[in-house]
């Protein structure tokens, strides 16, 4: 079981995250945060094995991870 | 269940000023961390730049020194020399460390100072709004080059890393890229010996890290990603140029 947290107000929605997804996990989801970006969100959070790359790749350290 | 990916303390809790898909904060993140693994923190002073990388001023949770314009690696000299037990780092970008502070780094390097430089080259002037650098890569499109950069009339693209590589006091000169996670471990690696180094008293590091600028490129962030890998890294190779404890071992 994975956790992903998402500090949504530091998300620019740059995407980052969606596309180095092995397990098309994410996207880019339709709220938007106070600076007026649409952030990531996890879709479908059974599927996420853990492997960090997406908290790797996001510039702004959006992602914390639980495993 | 245990935290397996954490925001680093090394970084404050603002949101960073930088453009959305920016590498500078992938870069800052992972200098971030490595600070904390080493746990620096408390006696890390970050010399900044002008620049982009001056709104780090914002973001760090470190003790900072803004330098004039290229003047980083004096500034950053003094630091260490009147302050040795610091762990002191410069981060500049290519605008600062390749054209304006080109004496500076050049000296600094000369001199084998200890501490530990991060060359953020991202091949254009992006805070001033997307003017040629010396490091902007051939054919590639700026404000002062509207039809591309001409080798006849511009010149060729500087390549620092191997510049620095050629003197003999620097301990360190490395070149990573930050567009995919598999590079982003190589290049926290990279700055991680590189502070090492200093830690150890070893002397000068410079790591350069390959960046991007979406806003001044005029493309999305994704599309970054891909332009870094098919050009960027065509002109710039990636691998460490100079290395003390390999040369000795």
């Amino acid at each position: 079981m994975v956790n992903l947290e998402f500090n949504v107000e530091a998300c620019k929605s740059c995407g980052f995250c969606v596309k180095v997804c092995p397990k098309q996990v994410l996207s880019i989801g339709e709220h938007i945060n106070k600076k007026g970006y649409r952030y990531a969100q996890s879709d479908n959070p059974e599927e996420c094995i853990g492997c960090k790359m997406c908290a790797a790749m996001c510039p702004d350290a959006v992602i914390e991870i639980w495993k | 269940m245990e935290k397996i990916y954490t925001r680093p303390n090394a970084l404050n809790k603002s949101v960073s000023g930088y453009c959305p898909g920016c590498m500078h904060s992938t870069i800052t993140k992972i200098t971030a961390q490595v600070i904390d693994e080493l746990g620096i923190g408390e006696r890390t002073v970050c010399v900044l730049p002008v620049g982009c990388g001056t709104l780090g001023a914002l973001y760090w949770n470190l003790d900072m020194v803004i330098s004039a314009h290229g003047r980083a690696p004096a500034v950053a000299t003094g630091v260490k020399r009147v302050s040795p037990d610091s762990v002191v780092f410069t981060y500049q970008g290519d605008g600062d460390l390749a054209s304006i502070g080109l004496s500076e780094i050049m000296h600094a390097a000369n001199r084998g100072e200890n501490y530990t430089v991060l060359f953020i080259n991202n091949s254009i002037y992006g805070m001033t709004g997307g003017q040629m650098a010396p490091t902007t890569l051939v054919g590639q499109k700026t404000t002062t080059t509207p039809g591309g950069r001409n080798p006849d009339t511009d010149g060729f693209p500087m390549k620092m890393a191997e510049l620095i590589a050629q003197l003999t006091s620097p301990v360190y000169v490395a070149r990573f890229a930050v567009n995919t996670p598999a590079y982003i471990n190589k290049a926290k690696e990279g700055i991680r010996k590189a502070f090492q180094n200093q830690l150890d008293g070893k002397g000068f590091s410079l790591v350069e890290i390959l960046s991007n600028c979406p806003t001044t490129w005029g493309m999305s962030p994704i599309d970054t990603l891909s332009y870094i890998n098919d050009n960027t890294l065509a002109e710039f190779p990636l691998g460490v140029f100079k290395d003390r404890e390999e040369e000795q071992s």
